[in-house]
Parts: C-alpha cells; sequence; structure tokens
C-alpha cells in the first residue's frame, strides 16, 4: 500500500503495454501530416528569392491555421462527447490495480471456476458500466506515492472524484468535511450489482461500524479496498521467531546495521512505542483488562510530550544501529542478504518472501507481541469532485462495485499481492483463491482420495439399495453415508499431521465461527499465510492509528527532524577547526581572483 | 504583426514566466508568510536559532567540502596531464571520463553500491565516507572538465618564457600555471560544491540516514509545513548566488565544459 509494489511480471506487462499505446498513437499521426507538409516544402525549396521566402511564411500560416483548426476540431468533439459520457477522476496508488496484459497461460484456476485477466481493470469497468448502465464512463486514472503526497496534491488544488488513501487519512478528510457519503443504494444488499456490501469481510463491516468521527462511523464514507498489519520479515537462519517477535530487536545492539526501519514518521512512531511501553503492553493484566482494545489504541496513539521525547531518544539510539530508513530499498536488501530483518507492510512482506522463495532461500515474517499497526485503505468521494453530480456518484460507486466484484477483487489481489478487505458473501471464490495460495498440495490429494473414497462407497450404496427395498433401504442409505464420512474424516486427520488448520473464520463467516480453515503446512503458519491473512490473535493485538491533529503532528514532526538531523552541539572541536580553515582558504581564493582580474 | 527576431524570444519568456518567475514569487510568499497568511520572519529566525537546521547545514557543508577537495585533488592533475602531455588521443581519454555522465545516475549510483558492498562488507557502518564516495564518483566529470579546458587553452609561450627567465619546472607550474588556472578550478568548485549541498538522492541511496539540505526541505513539505520549507529553499538560493557573485560567474571555460556535458 506505501510504495511502489511490482508483481514480478508486472514490469514487464507495463512495458510492453506503454509501447504498443504509443506505437497506436503515433501510426494515427503520422499520415495526415507528412502529406501536406511534404508537398509545401517542396514547392518552397525549390523557389529562391522574394517568392521563396513568401513560400515559408505561407508554409507556417498554413501549418498554424491546420494546427488552430484540429485543436478547434477536438475541442468540439470533446465537448460533445462530455455531453453524454460521465469523466470519473480516479486517484490511487501506484501500482495498486490489475494493468492488464497478463501472460496466456497465467489463469488462477479454482473450483468455482478459473479466473484470469486480459485488458487492465479501469478498461473492464468502462466496458462493463456501458453494459450495464447503459451509459458511457470515462475514467481518468492517475496515481500518488505517499498519502501525505495526495493531501498535499488535494489542497494545491487538483480535483478528484474517487480516491483511496489510507485510514488515517480518510479520518483527517472527514474531520475536515471534504467527504460526499456513500448513498442508501450502495448499501442494499438485495441488489444484484452491490459487490461491495454483498462481499465485505463481516470483520471489516464492523470495524469501519464501530470506529468514527465526529459521531459518522467510517463506513458512511469509505469502502475498502486492501488491508493489512505492520511486521518484521527476517532470515529464519540468523534470527530466532522470538527475537523478531518484538519492536525493541530495532534497538538491538546484537543486530547493528542489520536492521532496517521505515522512513516514514508514523510508521516509525508507532514502533517506538511499542518498544517504549513493551512491558506494560505484553503483561498479562493489561491484556486481560476488559476495555483492552480501547486501552491498547489509547496506549499507541500516546502523544503526550514526555511520550515523545522518549520516542525521540529511542529513536536516535536506532539510528545508530539499524542498516537504513527505507520506503522501498528493503525488500531488495532482504531478498539480497544485505539485512537480517525488515520492517514492513504485509503486503510487501508476502510480496519479498515469494521472492526469496524463487532466489531459494527462506525468510519469515512475525508480528510483534506488543501490538501491530493495522491499515485499511478504502474509496472515498471528494466533495470538490463529485459535488451534487448524481451520475457522477452512481460511476463512483459503481466502479468501487465493479472492483469488489470477486473474480476482479481477486484479479487485483494476484496482480499487486496485497489482500482485499472482502470475503466475497455467497460467493466462495475469495476463500477457495486463499485456499489455492495457501493450502498444502498433500492435503488437496488427500481431499480427492477422500471423495474417490466417498464416490465408492456412494456406488456400494446404490447397490445397496437396489437390493434392498423400502425403509431397510433407506437405513442402509443412512449408514453408508456416514462410512463415507467417517473416511474423509480419517483422511483429514491424516492429513492433519503435517499440516496445520489455520482458522480465518473471523475474517470469512458472518458470526465468526464456521468451517474456514486452511490446512496450511506448518512452516506457511510463520510465512506467507500469516501475513496475507493475520491469525486471530494478531487482529487482537492490533491497534489502528488515529491521524494526529496540528498541534500533536507539530510534535511528532519536530520530534523526527531531531531524530534525523545532525545537531550542530555535536560538531566536535577539530571539525570546527578544519571548516574555518577551509572557509579561509576559500576566501583567499576569491580575493586573490580579484586582485588579478 | 511583424515577424522579427525577438518573436521567437517569446516561447522561451513564457517558459520562464511560468516555470521560474512565478514558482520564485511563491516560494517567496510562503517563506515568509505562516499558516494564517500573515507576513512573518519568523520562518527565518527559526532556521538560525534551530540546533537541527544549522546542524544540517553545516553536515552538508561538509560532505560538500570534502566532496570537492578530493574532487580537485584527483581532478587537477588528470586534468593537468591530460592537456599538457600531448598525447594523441587527448579526446578519447576525455571521453573516458565524460562517458559516465551518459549513464543514468541511479543506475550509477546502484552499481556503486554493489561495488562498495564488495569492499566494505556492510555498508551502513561508514555514512559519511560512502556518501563522499557516491557524490565524487558522480561529480567527478564537472570538476575536470573546466580545469582540462582553461590548463589547455594557455599560451604555451607562458610556460616557455618562465623557463627562460630560470624557473624550474616547479616554479613555473606554481607560479604561472597554477594561477592562470584558477578560474577553471573555481567553476569546477562551484559545479561541484553546490549540488553536493542538496544531492541526498546519493546519500538514501547509499544507507546514510542524516539530513543534508535536500532532504530536510523534503520533509518540512511531507509534513505539509510549506512555509518552513521555501524559507529553507530560499536561504539556499540566496547563499547559491552569493557564491556565484563572488567567484564571478560567465567564465567562457565553464561555457565550454558545459557544452561538452
Amino acid at each position: 500500500m506505501h510504495s511502489m509494489f511490482v508483481k514480478k511480471s508486472a514490469p514487464a506487462r507495463d512495458a510492453s503495454s506503454g509501447f504498443a499505446a504509443c506505437g497506436g498513437r503515433g501510426r494515427r499521426m503520422l499520415p495526415l501530416f507528412s502529406f501536406d507538409f511534404d508537398a509545401l516544402l517542396r514547392d518552397g525549396s525549390t523557389d529562391s528569392g522574394a517568392r521563396g521566402r513568401r513560400g515559408r511564411r505561407l508554409l507556417s500560416l498554413f501549418a498554424a491555421v491546420l494546427l488552430w483548426t484540429g485543436c478547434v476540431l477536438q475541442l468540439f468533439r470533446v465537448q460533445a462527447e462530455a455531453s453524454e459520457t460521465v469523466t470519473l477522476r480516479v486517484c490511487n496508488w501506484e501500482e495498486y490495480i490489475d494493468l492488464g496484459d497478463w501472460d496466456e497461460e497465467e489463469t488462477i484456476e479454482l473450483p468455482s471456476g478459473d479466473i484470469l485477466g486480459e485488458n487492465s481493470m479501469v478498461e473492464d469497468f468502462e466496458e462493463w458500466y456501458e453494459e450495464t448502465y447503459g451509459k458511457k464512463v470515462r475514467v481518468e486514472y492517475s496515481t500518488f506515492g505517499t498519502n501525505e503526497d495526495l493531501y498535499n496534491m488535494l489542497t494545491l488544488g487538483d480535483v478528484y472524484d474517487l480516491v483511496c488513501p489510507s485510514e488515517y487519512l480518510i479520518m483527517k478528510l472527514m474531520a475536515e468535511k471534504q467527504l460526499v457519503p456513500l448513498s442508501d443504494a450502495f448499501f442494499d444488499t438485495s441488489e444484484e450489482y452491490n459487490y461491495y456490501s454483498r462481499g465485505v469481510s463481516p470483520y471489516i463491516r464492523k470495524v469501519f461500524e464501530d470506529k468514527k468521527i465526529g459521531g459518522e462511523p467510517w463506513a458512511r464514507y469509505m469502502a475498502g479496498y486492501m488491508w493489512g498489519v505492520t511486521g518484521l520479515v527476517y532470515n529464519p537462519a540468523l534470527v530466532t521467531k522470538e527475537q523478531a517477535s518484538t519492536w525493541a530487536i530495532l534497538a538491538d545492539p546484537s543486530f547493528k546495521r542489520q536492521v532496517t526501519i521505515k522512513d516514514s514518521v508514523r510508521d516509525s512512531y508507532f514502533a517506538a512505542v511499542g518498544a517504549i511501553k513493551s512491558e506494560l503492553l505484553t503483561s498479562e493484566e493489561f491484556r486481560a483488562a476488559p476495555d483492552y482494545a480501547q486501552k491498547l489504541e489509547d496506549e499507541m496513539n500516546d502523544t503526550s510530550p514526555e511520550m515523545v521525547a522518549q520516542v525521540e531518544e529511542w529513536l536516535k539510539g536506532v539510528k545508530n544501529n539499524v542498516f537504513s530508513f527505507e520506503t522501498d530499498a528493503g525488500k531488495a536488501d532482504m531478498i539480497t542478504g544485505k539485512v537480517a530483518v525488515n520492517y514492513q507492510w504485509s503486503g510487501d512482506g508476502v510480496y519479498t518472501m515469494d521472492q526469496a522463495d524463487e532466489d531459494g532461500f527462506e525468510l519469515a515474517w512475525a508480528v510483534p507481541e506488543e501490538s501491530t499497526d493495522i491499515y485499511f485503505d478504502g474509496w472515498v468521494m471528494l466533495k470538490n469532485g463529485i459535488g451534487d453530480d448524481a451520475e457522477k456518484q452512481h460511476a463512483a460507486e459503481a466502479f468501487i462495485n465493479f472492483l469488489s466484484r470477486p473474480d476482479n477483487a481477486i484479479r487485483n489481489m494476484y496482480y499487486i499481492g496485497y489482500t482485499s478487505v472482502l470475503s466475497g458473501g455467497d460467493d466462495p471464490r475469495l476463500f477457495e483463491y486463499a485456499q489455492y495460495n495457501y493450502e498444502a498440495e498433500e492435503e488437496e490429494e488427500d481431499e480427492e482420495e477422500a471423495e474417490e473414497q466417498t464416490a465408492g462407497e456412494g456406488a456400494t450404496k446404490e447397490k445397496a439399495e437396489t437390493e434392498a427395498v423400502g425403509e431397510d433401504g433407506a437405513e442402509e442409505e443412512a449408514e453408508t453415508e456416514a462410512a463415507g464420512e467417517d473416511a474423509a474424516e480419517e483422511s483429514a486427520d491424516e492429513a492433519a499431521e503435517e499440516t496445520v488448520p489455520y482458522d480465518l473464520s473471523y475474517f470469512f463467516s458472518e458470526d465468526g465461527e464456521g468451517e474456514y480453515i486452511i490446512y496450511a503446512p506448518e512452516s506457511q503458519v510463520d510465512r506467507q499465510l500469516s501475513a496475507a491473512y493475520p491469525p486471530a490473535d494478531v487482529i487482537g493485538r492490533s491497534s489502528i492509528m488515529v491521524y494526529f491533529n496540528e498541534e500533536q503532528s507539530a510534535r511528532i514532526n519536530q520530534m523526527w527532524i531531531n531524530v534525523r538531523c545532525f545537531d550542530i552541539r555535536d560538531v566536535p572541536a577539530w571539525a570546527w577547526v578544519l571548516t574555518l580553515a577551509a572557509a579561509a582558504a576559500a576566501a583567499w581564493m576569491i580575493l586573490f581572483r580579484f586582485r588579478h582580474s | 504583426m511583424r515577424f522579427s527576431r525577438k518573436t521567437l524570444g517569446i516561447p522561451y519568456a513564457i517558459f520562464l514566466i511560468i516555470f521560474v518567475a512565478a514558482p520564485l514569487l511563491v516560494l517567496f510568499y510562503y517563506a515568509f508568510t505562516n499558516g494564517q497568511g500573515q507576513f512573518t520572519i519568523s520562518n527565518f529566525v527559526h532556521f538560525f536559532t534551530d540546533p537541527n537546521t544549522l546542524g544540517t547545514l553545516f553536515y552538508s557543508f561538509a560532505i560538500a567540502l570534502v566532496t570537492t577537495t578530493v574532487c580537485l585533488l584527483l581532478a587537477y592533475p588528470v586534468a593537468y596531464f591530460l592537456a599538457t602531455s600531448g598525447i594523441k588521443q587527448q579526446s578519447v581519454f576525455l571521453m573516458l571520463f565524460v562517458m559516465p555522465m551518459w549513464i543514468n545516475f541511479s543506475l550509477r549510483i546502484t552499481a556503486l553500491k554493489e561495488i562498495l558492498n564488495l569492499l566494505e562488507g556492510n555498508l551502513a557502518m561508514h555514512p559519511f565516507l560512502n556518501a563522499v564516495i557516491g557524490m565524487t564518483y558522480d561529480f567527478m566529470p564537472f570538476m575536470i572538465l573546466p580545469i582540462y579546458t582553461t590548463i589547455s587553452r594557455l599560451d604555451g609561450a607562458l610556460r616557455e618564457a618562465a623557463m627562460d627567465l630560470g624557473a624550474n619546472s616547479a616554479q613555473t607550474f606554481l607560479r604561472v600555471t597554477l594561477p592562470l588556472s584558477l578560474p577553471g578550478v573555481i567553476s569546477g568548485v562551484s559545479m561541484v560544491f553546490l549540488p553536493a549541498m542538496t544531492n541526498y538522492v546519493v546519500l538514501d541511496m547509499l544507507y546514510n540516514s542524516t539530513y543534508i539540505m535536500g532532504s530536510l526541505i523534503g520533509s518540512y513539505f511531507a509534513a505539509y509545513n510549506w512555509h518552513g520549507g521555501s524559507m529553507i529553499s530560499l536561504i539556499l538560493l540566496a547563499m547559491i548566488c552569493i557564491f556565484t557573485l563572488l567567484t564571478g560567474s560567465g567564465d567562457e571555460s565553464q561555457a565550454r565544459g558545459g557544452a561538452l556535458l
């Protein structure tokens, strides 16, 4: 979410599509210009003297007229189109949506149907919207790099209809009354096309309804897109899971210059608070408190001057201990083995581990015991873009719904590597996709065997049915069915010896219970699976980071500058002497030059 | 409308107004106002009273100073021998020094990173050294070229005259060649020193987590503090102006050196 995330083959896709687009545009332009200019040039160049000059002037006049006519015509066309087309200005994170151009063999095979992408998601939406609602929509798609960049762009007067920032910026925009609420129709689950409301995870829905700004729940303004937690990618050959399960590792001198931290005030602040309050946060007493969740959130968002001062001290120590402050380079440094531990957002963590797997060595994922920062990126509509334009709002909400259609959500997850907020509702494909990624392969075979076995029992059952008549037959049927179930359970038990049940019911199931269990290889529990879908206990100790008001922000930003800058009072005496000597030499050189010139 | 030569200047004038003059005015506006849009000089005072901004200025200054010195010490002998030895393949050698400039900057630093990684082991252990090496690598051609052009255009007769009048070669160099090549040195210094104070990408890529002037400005803007950021940019601009005025601008050698790049 926070940085460029490039799926393995994505750059190749970009390049090819980019070239294709350029070539196409070039070809269409050429004939028009080459013809007129050639003719005119020949005319002008063969003559000389006055006529030649006039010819050239004529040429430039003609060119100008041609250009202007072109412009005016274009303008008319744009206006004519505008009257019947809705234009939707969307701004999203870089590399945060399926951009199309998949390889031919790239197909996600799921039990409920294969999923493959051809065009970019945006093109597909334009097509779908026209087919579904009979109206043309044109999406102006642009991207931003960080939440702060987006906020600066909005403040500087860039106008967008639909943007996708993280939860804390959404909270800020809500507080500043910059957002348009989602319409009532958007939440109508009986409507087939309301894929978001029908498919959003019950867990996410609850969070969005519980969290409030100015008395209004997030859910009224924000439709989730991707989510995750922060944690540490570590090299199990150098670091134990226990060592990597605390924020204190960032300041641990035994890993001097082998750990990276985020080059972002908020992420670093969170880690620092976690490390400083480690004892309190991990104590049984604190954990058992009835209002634990609220207390945790308060502790993690503590911005009192004393806390900020402590964080400053801690981060100054960290600065001399870590390998680097990074936003993007940490992934590569982790994969190339330059560092042993990398503070990371879960989506990028999955990517890092995938890449390491390809290179043949194993990285793992741990979430600190103290607390983890849970983040949600979501779609919100802006007042200064949408205004009172009902058609535009309809298109914007349709865009959210289109991205939330299960197959599209899977396409995006596959392409960018982050985890969607959707559980799919009635549609099983999102859970199937999680199984497709993380379920142990042996388990699948076992399941097939079990199915075959059941089928075999079914055959005997049929035979029994034909032999026996009436109630006896029915009894026997019940018996054989039970036998089949037993067999299936047995084989599942066998599989469970090598695999670990990983319960995701909190995310996929309406009442938090049910059969949403992935039988994953044991190692996956500390790897991609737990990064993509954190287990319930990690969710239990997660806290959001609220947006800070001006006074708090000023305090924290000043703290950050104090950490990152060199304090002039730390300059040693010899450095002063050298600098002054250099300044004197420069002054002498300048004087020398003046005297000689 | 009469079509004259001046008309040709119009596009560039428009460009100047939109992309140079207008942003400068905005910069001035933000530098001398606070969040409420009132006039204030507190941003200015803050810069010179905060130990962190002053420390950053010092740190940038130190990096730039060391980089410039190293560049000068390496570049002067190269330029001198290239210009005076009279080897036939002068232009080929010169090309060799300029060629790295034709390769993308971040690619070069990435390659340098791997080399340094081999030499030093853990790169993060020597942040200051890395910054200086990276910048020296990056800015070296800017130092070689102006010095080379100045020396190669010195009148050889001056040196011969010095020799005829009894000076040995060391004296000739110190009293004739060196003073006459100073314009080249000065334009080389100004082309290395000023960028080295702000080019924070080199530091970022080579794992130096201390801010220099460029990154400090960036952090102010990221924290929505455009007023403080503008003031620092303005102060930097003022320093560059003073430096350029003192050293004198419009060196022919600089122009020629620049053309080659």
